[in-house]
């Protein structure tokens, strides 16, 4: 092709470039991480991915970073069990149910939600949040079922609990937005179709409507995902902070880490060039792992499990 | 295909850009402005105090930096650049609410100096002297050996005294609860789970303790007054040290962290049946129930400024500033009057100022006179009105000595500042 400097070869190149750019700062993330991470990965070797006493006393160095992939995974596991949910609820409300003039200052309102700063959610947690959920729910919980391992341990409001229903609240507008836009898109035809062969409206919408943009309402889910996954500041006040063995999140009163707290909380203070520097960076590296995984996941179930037939919204 | 072939090599191009500014940027990391023209002679009092900790590591980076003083002359008539020297230091959060009064006072009599501290924490306060970026680093742990060996020939100057209580929250118990270290020490290890223990309630008779199980807090970020407190748990508890040991962060075996003495304070207030660690001054700020220790010569003594004064006064054998402080500390100190867990918080610079990145004569008097005035009266009564007790005499004195010993290129620098 020739190198005329026409407006569309400008834009190729300007396409190019911005393409180019994001992976060459993925690359460079990931190298970066690995370089920082090597002398905790040589020290410990698997015991870093897999171990679980985490001690940055010097001269006593032992890291084991298995607690925090789990605080990670418990509390996002929550946010998704308690967000999702009511975020298709919003979702379905605001597109199938509401009366148009609703509709506009219920999305709004959701938005809004977004627009609160994470570390506002933190203290709004740790001040008053964290009372309701220990009074309304963790002390029921306790004293009725207090006997299943889950439920066990005194409550105080500072455990993954209510760090996951925090991070619930917070992934709310980003998974309704998204599944709105989808639920709007899926063609009146579809719905017609269902309602003619006698359908009620719950049939319509879980039957056809859902399954119709499901592959959408999944990438509205992974999105709440990485959100989730990545939050710090909220989930590092609410969460308990505790250390080591006592970070693995056994019951959902028990205080614990997510990888993303415990770099907010230590990397600051490290001494750059000690072993403790580079455990910090090696847990974001596995942070970036799983933030990856997460991704391909998505990817294989969309492509592969979720077939999108043609014409269906991606 | 050509097309993204040159994508690609602008974006490799850009890169390259700003790799080179950012290694021509990281000469100095003092990010405040070049002053603007103003007819103004008064200084802004830089931001104080009452800053949560909670968002130390993030917002207060950001607020340090943008609080500038306008702090020079200029006549209307021409557009000469000031003459404003900018010394930059990093470190403690302990000795943040202190040291920023200081300089905000210290720029008003002072106004062709402009004093710009990040609280970033001890550790990082040090890495950015050994990094030779900053003028001054603040921190509450004194140079440990491998430090020294990076910083070779800093001096350590303490700066102010500080104290580390024990808070508790225990509804319906008005007085203070007597406690012993290693009672303490037990309890963060998670030996002594109830607080009607035998071991407490041996020591406090007067009191009926309830049967509920305590729910310890400390700090989860990397601290200095961390380092004092476990210090003063390893020196009165064997188990706590082969168990723990002392560092600005450590493996706690029980408890909840929170972010910050607010944290802490907050956390231990909110909270019925906990205890926790908070700095003398936000203890006293807050109205927080502490406990009375028992001290080196068995007197219990309340954390309060004339007994942690106290456990300074009869303080010696103290190295010269050049000296190691590595071992260095204020904790179990002898003296019926002396509150066992004290510290000092140490301002560590170079001895011959030419090292650091960026200095020269006019800004090395300017930090030298600035630390004279610190040590000095004025300043350290100034730390007394914020709930830091005022260095002793015997300790200025080696400060001054000290002060007097940085040079700048092997020349000695003249010292003007009053007290």
């Amino acid at each position: 092709m020739n190198l005329r400097l026409t407006a569309d070869n400008l834009f190729k190149v300007i396409t190019g470039v911005v393409a180019a750019a994001a992976l060459f700062i993925l690359l460079l993330t990931g190298t970066t991480l690995l370089n920082g991470a090597l002398p905790v990965i040589e020290k410990f070797g698997l015991y870093f991915f897999f171990g679980t006493k985490w001690n940055p006393v010097p001269g006593r160095y032992i890291f084991g970073a298995l607690p925090y992939l789990e605080g990670t995974l418990v509390t996002s596991a929550i946010a998704l069990v308690v967000g999702v949910p009511v975020s298709l609820g919003i979702a379905i409300f605001v597109v199938e149910m509401a009366p148009r003039s609703v509709r506009v200052p219920v999305s709004y309102m959701v938005e809004l939600l977004a627009a609160v700063p994470s570390v506002i959610y933190g203290l709004w947690g740790l001040f008053v949040f964290r009372f309701w959920v220990v009074d309304y729910i963790e002390n029921p919980l306790h004293n009725y079922l207090g006997w299943i391992p889950v439920f066990s341990g005194t409550p105080f409001g500072l455990d993954v609990l209510t760090a996951g229903l925090i991070l619930s609240i917070m992934i709310i507008p980003t998974v309704s937005s998204i599944s709105r836009e989808v639920i709007s898109a899926v063609p009146n035809s579809v719905r017609e179709g269902a309602y003619s062969i006698g359908a009620t409206k719950w049939e319509v919408i879980r039957n056809w409507v859902i399954t119709y943009g499901r592959s959408g309402i999944f990438g509205a889910i992974i999105l709440g995902l990485g959100r989730a996954v990545g939050e710090t500041m909220a989930v590092t006040m609410v969460i308990g902070n505790t250390v080591g063995p006592a970070a693995i999140p056994s019951s959902l009163f028990k205080g614990s880490q997510t990888m993303a707290s415990l770099i907010a909380n230590g990397f600051l203070e490290a001494s750059p060039g000690t072993l403790e520097i580079s455990a910090y960076i090696g847990v974001g590296l596995i942070l970036l792992f799983l933030g990856l995984a997460i991704n391909i996941f998505a990817a294989v179930l969309v492509t592969r499990v979720l077939k999108v037939k043609g014409g269906a919204v991606e | 295909m050509s097309g993204a072939v040159t994508g690609i090599v602008v974006v490799v191009l850009i890169i390259v850009a700003a790799l080179a500014g950012y290694f021509a940027a990281s000469s100095t990391i003092s990010a405040s402005t070049t002053t603007s023209t103003s007819l103004v002679t008064t200084t802004l009092p830089a931001v104080t105090s009452t800053q949560t900790e909670v968002i130390n590591g993030t917002v207060t980076k950001t607020l340090t930096s943008t609080t500038t003083s306008v702090s020079t002359t200029i006549s209307t008539t021409t557009s000469t650049p000031s003459v404003t020297e900018i010394l930059t230091g990093a470190g403690s959060t302990f000795i943040y609410p202190v040291l920023s009064a200081m300089i905000a006072q210290y720029q008003q009599g002072t106004p062709s100096v402009q004093i710009n501290y990040q609280s970033i924490g001890s550790g990082g306060g040090i890495s950015a002297l050994e990094g030779k970026t900053v003028d001054f680093a603040a921190s509450d742990a004194p140079l440990q050996a491998a430090d020294i060996a990076k910083a070779p020939s800093a001096l350590t100057i303490p700066a102010t005294i500080g104290a580390v209580t024990v808070a508790y929250n225990l509804p319906g118990i008005k007085s203070n609860l007597h406690l012993t270290g290693s009672v303490v020490a037990d309890i963060f290890l998670g030996k002594v789970t109830m607080w009607n223990d035998p071991e407490i309630t041996a020591l406090n008779s007067n009191v009926t303790l309830p049967a509920k199980s305590i729910l310890v807090v400390h700090r989860s970020d990397s601290s200095g007054t961390t380092f004092t407190f476990t210090g003063y748990l390893s020196i009165v508890s064997p188990a706590w040290n082969s168990t723990v040991g002392q560092a600005k962060s450590v493996a706690w075996p029980v408890g909840l962290g929170s972010n910050g003495n607010a944290g802490v304070a907050g956390v231990v207030q909110g909270t019925s049946y906990t205890i926790g660690y908070v700095e003398l001054a936000y203890a006293l700020q807050n109205s927080m129930t502490v406990a009375a220790i028992q001290n080196a010569a068995g007197t219990w003594k309340l954390p309060t400024l004339s007994s942690t004064a106290a456990a300074v006064q009869g303080v010696s054998g103290l190295p010269a500033g050049n000296g190691v402080w590595s071992s260095i500390n204020l904790l179990n100190e002898p003296g019926t009057n002396s509150y066992p867990i004290v510290t000092f918080s140490y301002i560590i610079v170079y001895q011959d100022l030419s090292v650091v990145n960026g200095q020269s004569l006019a800004k090395a008097t300017a930090l030298v006179n600035f630390l004279w005035w610190e040590v000095g009266n004025t300043a350290q009564t100034l730390a007394g009105s914020l709930s830091y007790v005022p260095l002793p005499a015997n300790v200025v004195a080696l400060d001054e000595a000290t002060i007097k010993t940085i040079t700048f290129n092997g020349q000695a620098i003249s010292i003007t500042a009053t007290q």
